[in-house]
């Protein structure tokens, strides 16, 4: 079932004699039940169209449709709502509240949804058991470790049961295990849960683990490979194998 | 080079320095305003004595000045070392370009130089305009002529003015220095990793510390009020009060997060966890300076309600106090005990003047006095008790005695009700309250006292509300009136005249009222001459006693103006800064709550709870120790006359709303600009 469904959006900066063209028609459909992974070079485009998606950020052209909403065409308030209701954000930096303790930062979430006190906390405990943070739920962000710090953040973004979760480079802060171990739940969520994951990332272990990878470069689809019944090893030496042909200039993204 | 740093440092961080410009300037212009009082005056036509008047308000205000630029001068190194905490990074920045501390002193010397240049000039224009306001003002505490009045401007207040900051500034610029060179290079990279670390303290600690302290205000509220304190007692109690108050903030930073957490339903709904989170971690970083602000704001509750309520019943009780125009007396001063009449009419006819010319309807009568009856044999068994009170008091002093018949003829021209006495009664007349109080329990046993050698009852239970002299306050601390027969005529020792003139337009008023002067001249020349100076003769008029009385309101009400405007801007200030710059480090919390969709107008509601409980805190605390410090205030100035107090308080809250609420719209305004989505 088709979930989203970007439709030749473009996104210029700076002026006419300046122009840079940060997304330059990109056209694609995400499902429900998909891990999308979008991979780049710094500068290409990647976290711009994330925040197009995120309506963080506005489109110069084109249309973006959730479910069947046209995302670019909501203002203010609906804006508000819509990311309220329908959306999970994962950041590179966490984005926890400092002067919150893991609970409260996840019960935010749904507390600004105005949902009832039982009704929070049966939904805080159980994804909090579905991430493995029972434990840290007392502590504070400067207590906890990057992964946990991360898991925080992915459960504070699912707890609302968004349509779709965006993350923006999740595993960018982490080290190699703390990532492994983000991007296992990551996987439970998908498969177990039925959450539809979109991750912007430019690093090749970390997208072997969705089931699409979306390739961009200079603001355009340079390529799209699907796992299909790969294991995760097969589809990451496809994916390396696609950025050795993304050439030089991806390079410095590994 | 380094100036274009300066310039530029201010111009990014002009959301921080907004506020403390702000205060800066009304520090100024609040200190050139009183300043240039004395100034302003010399362009005013006052009456008669207001003039000594008006020297001794400038010398006072000079005097105050000087504490007042210790405030303001704490004020600005407090948010001076404010600022520059909050822009370590940057100063790291400049060192690892390798900049000398030197070079980096030198920029925020340049900074100061340009504030102070700044705020000096606009502050110093704004004074100078307020300042012809403040004239108007003058002229009505003082009544006088503003017919020749000019726009000044007092170049004497001007110098002291600038003197006053720029040594201020000084200091501020030996204390950047300071602070510069004293902080190393890992500090200040560090200092922007900051480490949430809230204090957690023991709730257990936490309620019990609060518990002692509010039972200490409660003991040092009671004895404030209840019981008659000395000077030393009194510190005592007003140290027990500040103390009590810093440990109630402590204490209260620790508990309202777990007071508000443990209802859940409030504070999982909708941003009420996070609103409460960034408060008290704003009080919890502030305690001290929370109870610092506390007592100012108390201070100027106080200063400012006393000063206006003395003024007032100041006016009222002239009204009713003041019920002649003229009052003669004289007195023979040389022994207590051995008396010796003195006739007024007597020596004035001698002296070839008629005191009585001017006088249209006036009461001619004499206080007697009994060597035997003196304040110790009237209150008897009672007298340990009283002196524990009136330690002041001399208790081998006279009580005043007289006529019946004479205090009726005085009741009647002063428009009062006459009494009535059977014989063998005597009445005591007394409107000054303590006194009153104790008097009381002895007129209410009706013991008899021994009077000319007669034995005489008390007519009454309780003190007659009354005065013989005229006066601008309660100070009658008591008169006996007897039957005529009785008294004793050689037992008299003053002889008083009092009347009311018999012109009545105002221009014949003052005229009669220079003749009556000068003929008290002549008279009491006259005296001393041919008696000895042991007859001192007094002259008292309405007139005197109104300037006198208007001048002392004017003069508390300046003080207490000042004073209270000056610390009201400073807590202020000091409650804007700090929640600007924590808006400012809140940024990021803002701008995330956004992206997880928090609504524009639950973000708003969460700043303005915020910005509105963090200023609340101190203010309802110094709002209930004003409500006893008032009352003490009341005892204290009870010879003023305290009536006034509701309307004074009044304005005193009109005022704190005015400039308080002010400054809380000013920072909550600017906040909610700083944490607007940056596009």
């Amino acid at each position: 079932m088709e979930l989203l469904k970007i439709e030749n959006i473009e996104k210029y900066y700076g002026s006419k004699s300046s122009l840079t063209k940060a997304i330059n028609n990109i056209s694609f459909t995400v499902d429900k039940g998909e891990f999308t992974a979008i991979m780049g070079a710094s500068g290409s485009g990647k976290t711009t169209l994330l925040n197009c998606i995120s309506t963080i950020d506005r489109v110069t052209a084109g249309h973006i449709y959730l479910e069947s909403t046209d995302i670019t065409t909501l203002k203010g308030k609906e804006l508000n709502k819509f990311r309220r209701d329908k959306l999970g954000f994962i950041f590179q930096d966490f984005n926890l509240l400092d002067t919150l303790t893991a609970y409260e930062n996840i019960s935010l979430a749904l507390s600004i949804q105005k949902r009832s006190t039982s009704e929070i906390d049966a939904a805080v405990t159980k994804v909090a058991e579905q991430l493995g943070i029972s434990d840290v739920l007392k502590k504070y962000p400067y207590q906890m470790s990057g992964g946990q710090k991360q898991r925080v953040a992915s459960a504070r973004a699912i707890v609302t049961d968004p349509k779709i979760v965006l993350a923006d480079e999740p595993t960018g802060a982490l080290d190699s295990k703390s990532a492994k171990m983000l991007l296992e739940r990551f996987n439970y969520l998908n498969k177990e849960q039925g959450a539809t994951i979109m991750m912007v990332t430019h690093d090749s272990f970390t997208a072997s683990y969705a089931s699409r990878v979306i390739f961009i470069k200079d603001g355009r689809i340079f390529n799209e490979i699907r796992r299909g019944d790969d294991s995760r090893k097969v589809f990451f030496d496809k994916i390396i194998d696609v950025v050795t042909l993304l050439g030089g200039d991806v390079s410095d993204a590994l | 080079m380094l100036f274009k740093i300066s310039v530029s440092n201010i111009r990014k961080s002009l959301r921080d320095y907004a506020i403390y410009f702000f205060t800066l300037i009304i520090g100024v212009a609040v200190f050139y305003v009183f300043n240039a009082v004395g100034t302003q005056a010399a362009y005013l036509t006052f009456k008669n004595d207001s003039r000594d008047i008006v020297v001794l308000l400038t010398t006072m205000l000079s005097g105050v000045s000087i504490f007042v630029s210790v405030v303001l001068g704490l004020l600005i190194v407090y948010a001076s070392r404010f600022l520059i905490k909050r822009r370590n990074k940057e100063f790291a920045l400049y060192m690892m370009l390798g900049m000398g501390k030197g070079r980096i002193s030198s920029i925020l010397l340049c900074e100061t130089i340009i504030i102070g240049i700044g705020s000096l000039a606009a502050g110093l224009l704004i004074g100078i305009g307020l300042s012809q306001v403040m004239s108007a003002l003058v002229v009505n505490l003082f009544d006088a002529d503003m017919s020749k009045y000019k726009f000044t401007v007092s170049v004497p207040a001007i110098r002291k003015t600038i003197i006053c900051f720029i040594i201020m500034y000084l200091i501020v610029m030996l204390f950047n220095t300071f602070m510069i060179s004293k902080c190393k290079l890992i500090d200040l990279m560090q200092s922007g990793r900051k480490s949430e670390k809230l204090k957690i303290r023991s709730p257990w600690l936490c309620t019990i510390i609060f518990i002692i302290s509010a039972a200490a205000l409660g003991y040092a509220y009671y004895s404030v009020t209840h019981s008659g304190l000395d000077q030393k007692k009194l510190i005592i109690m007003i140290a027990i009060g500040a103390f009590s108050t810093l440990m109630i903030f402590w204490s209260v930073a620790g508990l309202l997060l777990r007071v508000m957490m443990s209802v859940k339903k409030v504070y999982f709904s909708g941003l009420n966890s996070f609103t409460f989170r960034q408060i008290s971690s704003k009080v919890n970083t502030m305690v001290f300076s929370m109870s610092v602000i506390c007592l100012m704001l108390f201070v100027t509750i106080c200063s400012l309600s006393a000063a206006f309520s003395v003024r007032n019943s100041m006016n009222r009780n002239l009204r009713e106090l003041c019920s002649a125009d003229v009052e003669y007396e004289c007195t023979y001063s040389a022994d207590g005990n051995k008396f010796s009449y003195a006739d007024l009419e007597k020596y004035s006819s001698e002296a070839g003047q008629d005191i009585t010319a001017e006088l249209g309807e006036y009461v001619h009568f004499a206080q007697y006095n009994d060597p035997a009856l003196t304040f110790a044999v009237f209150f008897g068994d009672q007298k340990d008790a009283v002196k524990e009170q009136f330690r002041m008091l001399n208790f081998d002093f006279c009580e005043e005695i007289y006529k019946l018949s004479d205090y009726n003829a005085l009741m009647e021209l002063y428009g009062r009700k006459p009494i009535s006495l059977e014989s063998g009664q005597y009445a005591m007349i007394c409107d000054y309250k303590n006194m009153k109080q104790l008097r009381d329990p002895v007129l209410a046993s009706g013991q008899p006292l021994s009077i000319f050698g007669h034995s005489l009852t008390p007519s009454t239970t309780e003190c007659i509300n009354g005065s013989i002299a005229l006066s601008a306050q309660h100070i009658n601390m008591g008169a006996i009136i007897v039957p005529d027969e009785i008294v004793d005529e050689n037992a008299a020792t003053i002889d008083i005249l009092i009347g009311n003139y018999s012109a009545s337009s105002e221009e014949e008023r003052d005229a009669a009222e220079q003749r009556v002067h000068s003929a008290f001249d002549n008279v009491s020349e006259y005296i001393t001459s041919k008696y000895g100076s042991e007859y001192i003769l007094a002259l008292t008029t309405k007139e005197e006693i109104r300037q006198n009385a208007i001048g002392l309101g004017a003069i508390l009400s300046f003080v207490g103006l000042y004073l209270g405007l000056v610390f009201l801007i400073t807590s202020a200030a000091i409650l804007a800064l700090k929640e600007l710059s924590e808006s400012v480090d809140s940024i990021p919390r803002y701008t995330m709550l956004r992206k997880i969709g928090a609504d524009e107008k639950d973000i708003t509601r969460s700043l303005f709870r915020q910005t509105g409980i963090f200023f609340l805190l101190p203010l309802i605390l110094a709002i209930l120790h004003s409500v006893f410090g008032i009352k003490f205030a009341v005892t204290l100035l009870e010879a003023f006359g305290t009536e006034g107090v509701l309307s004074s308080v009044l304005t005193t809250s009109l005022i704190i709303l005015i400039i308080y609420g002010g400054y809380f719209l000013l920072t909550f305004l600017s906040s909610r600009s700083i944490i607007k989505e940056q596009k």
